[in-house]
């Protein structure tokens, strides 16, 4: 049983590092959304395994609350945005897919050799999931830099709040608050950045940051 | 719960090892000390009430300048609760032992420790005796004030009791959080007095450079205080003492000790705030500045390096040596050259801390070398230069407080012949000026002579690099004593005799009897510590006890309270009682010698009148400030400060007076102010860059660092 246990948590873990891995190399917003939904359904299974194997319920309630808000409700609204502001088929240059999955290994190798030392008393359950949210906490945060459009900023945003989640799922005996205001800040960043965009398409007629820039009254 | 207890576990050990202090004490103690022993109950807690009392009068403040005679009740509570303090303090020091109280204050793992032994009750009973003297001399120059120059320049009343009450607190501070927190505290209260005359041209700049100073003080005994604390994380000073730390971080600590409280002192090259902030605060305010707060960073040097480190290394003092030496000439020859009489007395305290700076590092050099009889000689030469140079710089401050009042200059060359208009100023100045020329049978005269003795001790020390030091440094002190000599004469000289050099001078009147008090209560202990200084020294000596464990007179059997002769090498003795009566008797033939014998025929002329009888209003053919300092600026200044005397003469026929320009540059300026002002500047144009990036700019060097940070991580935890 334990090494079922283990087993599928870890496949489950894996499987959102995957897609982190996926959004990485997205070129269209649409297939985007795609990736980060799926992203979300692993995460939300990754939750409801650990709920079962720890018999804590009230991971089921994050695995819900994680299905419904980021694999339905901000899919669903991020993709009305795109549609509404008409840039399904934007194609946004992201750096080269070679080189983005080079730094993306090193960033999860990286990881694993700060992780792993580090927590040698804990499970080897919770060893490999910090390491696995660690490196999806990398990977959003080299999503949001090497992205220019201001939509795949606010998914890599989402995703680092994915690997934050993965991370408190995989430790047995965090307490539900935690996961419920994580779950309400993800909530509270999407409602200020739908509002961001739009308020930035009205203004200047555009999502790209790059041309929202030269609009910033200090620089030139 | 076992915090609690931990905690009244170490309270009652403490409570024991205080007790054993105390019988030890008076059990070594001289018998005819008072034995006060009541006073140890609720000892603490009166301070802690006066300095409440202090703050409740800063409150206070605030609306009383709007009331009639508001300004009376703030400054006499806060004379009358300085004055009791002043007495609690010396009880205390003639009583001994050690109070100490843990108040539920501050962070929450670090509540506040006080704590008064003898070493606080003497640097309390200094602060808090000049604060008394200047909150009368405060009420009587605000009315001056008042009366002369209209309404009152910016808020003091409510700053002035926080001042006091700040200096208390560092003085009764025993871990570092309450030092440093209270340190701040008294650092912005000054600052902001500083500021109370913010319409005067230069005073804004003088506030922002002692903001500047005040703020690289405390952070380099913020760094002081986090080395000697250590790992342990525990910053009460008596976790401090009982552990010693490392050689290196002993080290640095003193360095960033001497730094952080000799910028606060004014130990050259850091000095430069204080001749630009001390004059531009109003009078009193200066005074206790000047003659006050600069011994509270010489308290935390003291604390330090006696009490906190244990066991000195003998370098210390000898970098306390050079660094004194420095400061009192370079100090000296600064005031040489001022014309601001409040400036000049501001770099002539730097030169007087100089001389207790010396004063200390004998007493280190002399306690690392396991003489404590002669380490406690020199510490008492401080601690009594300490006590002097209080009483005489504040009656010198007040006494140029009350020209600034009655003829509204601080030019020396606009004052003369102020002598005929305000008699008793001129006498009480005349007495600060003698004493701190260190002319005997006055108490400047003393403390440099105690601390010549223990310099005249320096043969016996075994560094061959000591003894050759401090023979130097005792050339130091005697040319830093002759020049203060040459700059008092000069300063007095053109204030107080001659002819009145302005309409201003010439109209002077002699100020109120509050502000004439409070600088008679001063002159008359200038004279009377001069005279009888063996009684003071008694009183200090538990604190010489408690730093360097002996006595100034251990091991002499013949002692009497009016005889001071001290145990060393030399075996020296004075007796200001000798001295007075044959000075008074030299003095009294002198005079009439030359009453009876030297002026025959009667010549009626006008002084100075370089051969002019004729009235001179504007009194320009007598000696100026600038022309009586010409010979030591030639001499020194010349090298020192690049001083170059310009002349421009006119040509024969021509009616346009001829002018003597005097052009020097401030060394400390040219050399470390301003290069480090560029550089600062440079650094800034610099980072200024990172305040125009995009947002992913930021992300990208957020995840850098992040990168970076991790990466190290990663290799440390491989390493080990």
């Amino acid at each position: 049983m334990s090494n079922l246990a283990y087993d599928a948590a870890h496949l489950l873990g894996a499987l959102v590092l995957m897609m982190s891995f996926a959004l990485l190399y997205q070129r269209r917003l649409s297939a985007l959304l795609n990736a980060f939904t799926l992203q979300a359904v692993a995460l939300a299974a990754a939750a409801a395994w650990q709920g079962y194997a720890q018999h804590s319920h009230h991971l089921f309630i994050t695995a819900v609350l994680t299905l419904v808000l980021k694999a339905v409700v901000m899919p669903v609204a991020l993709r009305r945005i795109v549609v509404k502001l008409n840039i399904e088929r934007t194609i946004e240059p992201a750096l080269s897919i070679g080189l983005t999955m080079v730094a993306g290994v090193s960033l999860v190798t990286l990881s694993i050799l700060l992780v792993m030392p580090v927590t040698e008393d804990a499970t080897a359950l919770t060893r490999e999931d910090l390491a696995l949210s660690l490196s999806v906490v990398l990977l959003g945060l080299l999503m949001m830099i090497s992205r220019r459009n201001a939509v795949s900023q606010v998914v890599g945003f989402m995703s680092i709040e994915n690997g934050l989640i993965l991370a408190a799922i995989g430790v047995a005996g965090m307490p539900m608050i935690v996961e419920m205001s994580i779950a309400f800040s993800v909530m509270v960043a999407f409602i200020v950045f739908g509002i961001f965009l739009f308020h930035i398409r009205e203004r200047f007629d555009t999502l790209d940051v790059q041309k929202i820039e030269s609009f910033r009254g200090e620089s030139q | 719960m076992p915090r609690t207890a931990q905690r009244s576990g170490l309270w009652k050990k403490r409570g024991n090892t205080n007790v054993a202090v105390f019988a030890c004490i008076r059990a070594r103690n001289v018998p005819y000390l008072f034995h006060l022993h009541f006073l140890r109950f609720g000892a603490m807690a009166f301070a802690g009430v006066a300095i409440l009392c202090l703050l409740l009068l800063s409150v206070l403040g605030m609306p009383a300048a709007r009331w009639k005679g508001g300004d009376g009740v703030v400054y006499g509570g806060t004379g009358a609760v300085c004055a009791a303090l002043t007495l609690w303090a010396a009880l205390r020091l003639a009583g001994g032992g050690v109070d100490e109280v843990v108040l539920p204050l501050g962070l929450p793992w670090l509540p506040a420790h006080l704590r008064a032994d003898a070493l606080s009750a003497f640097f309390l009973m200094v602060v808090n005796f000049t604060g008394a003297t200047a909150s009368l001399y405060g009420w009587g120059y605000g009315r001056a004030h008042h009366a002369v120059h209209g309404p009152k320049p910016g808020p003091v009343l409510p700053l002035y009791p926080l001042f006091l009450a700040g200096m208390n607190l560092v003085l009764l501070a025993n871990d570092a959080f309450v030092f440093l927190v209270s340190w701040e505290f008294m650092s912005l209260a000054s600052w902001l007095l500083v500021l109370a005359n913010h319409r005067e041209e230069g005073t804004a700049r003088a506030a922002r450079i002692y903001l500047i100073m005040a703020g690289f003080g405390t952070a380099c005994l913020l760094l002081a205080f986090g080395l000697l604390a250590g790992t342990h994380g525990d910053y009460s000073f008596a976790a401090i003492r009982t552990h010693t730390p490392t050689a290196l971080a002993g080290a640095l600590g003193v360095g960033l000790m001497l730094l952080g409280a000799g910028s606060k002192a004014g130990l050259v090259p850091l000095h430069i705030w204080l001749p630009l902030a001390h004059p531009a605060a109003p009078s009193h305010v200066s005074a206790l500045m000047s003659g006050v707060m600069t011994k509270v960073a010489v308290y935390a040097i003291v604390r330090v390096t006696f009490d906190l480190l244990g066991e000195p290394a003998w370098w210390w003092g000898g970098v306390m040596l050079v660094a004194g030496s420095v400061t009192a000439v370079m100090g000296i020859l600064y005031a040489l050259m001022q014309d601001d009489l409040k400036r000049l007395l501001a770099y002539s305290t730097v030169e007087n801390i100089g001389v207790i700076i010396i004063a200390l590092g004998m007493a280190l050099v002399f306690k690392a070398a396991h003489v404590p009889v002669i380490a406690a000689l020199a510490l008492s030469a401080a601690l009594l230069h300490i006590v002097n140079h209080s009483l005489f710089k504040s009656l010198l401050f007040f006494g140029a407080g009350a020209v600034l009042a009655s003829t509204g200059t601080r030019d020396l060359g606009r004052m003369g012949g102020l002598i005929h208009t305000m008699p008793v100023t001129a006498f009480l100045m005349l007495v600060g000026a003698a004493a701190i020329s260190s002319l005997p049978p006055l108490n400047g005269f003393v403390g440099e002579w105690l601390l010549f003795q223990a310099i005249l001790n320096g043969p016996t020390l075994p560094q061959w690099i000591l003894k050759i030091l401090i023979a130097l440094v005792g050339a130091a002190v005697a040319l830093a004593a002759a020049l203060a000599g040459a700059c008092f004469v000069r300063a007095y000289g053109t204030a107080f005799l001659g002819r009145a050099r302005s309409v201003a001078a010439s109209g002077a009147r002699e100020v109120n009897w509050a502000m004439r008090v409070a600088m008679a209560v001063p002159a008359l202990l200038c004279v009377v510590l001069g005279v009888m200084p063996t009684p003071l020294l008694r009183l200090v000596e538990p604190a010489t006890r408690l730093l360097v464990e002996a006595g100034p007179f251990d091991g002499r059997a013949y002692q009497p309270w009016f005889w001071l002769a001290p145990t060393s090498a030399v075996g020296n003795s004075y007796n200001g009682l000798v001295f007075l009566v044959v000075i008074a008797a030299v003095s009294a033939v002198l005079g009439l010698a030359i009453h009876r014998w030297a002026s025959d025929r009667v010549r009626r002329s006008i002084a100075w009148g370089c051969g002019f009888d004729e009235p001179d209003p504007a009194g320009v053919t007598q000696y100026t400030p600038s022309s009586f300092g010409q010979p030591i600026r030639r001499a020194f200044g010349a090298t020192v400060f690049r001083a170059r005397d310009t002349v421009d003469m006119p040509e024969p026929g021509d009616v346009r007076p001829a002018r003597l320009t005097v052009r020097w540059s401030d060394p400390a300026w040219v050399w470390l102010a301003d290069p480090v002002v560029r550089l600062v500047n440079a650094a800034a144009d610099r980072v200024n860059e990172i305040q125009f990036l995009t947002i992913r700019r930021y992300l990208s060097l957020m995840f850098f660092a992040l990168v970076a940070l991790l990466v190290l991580v990663a290799v440390l935890q491989q390493w080990s």
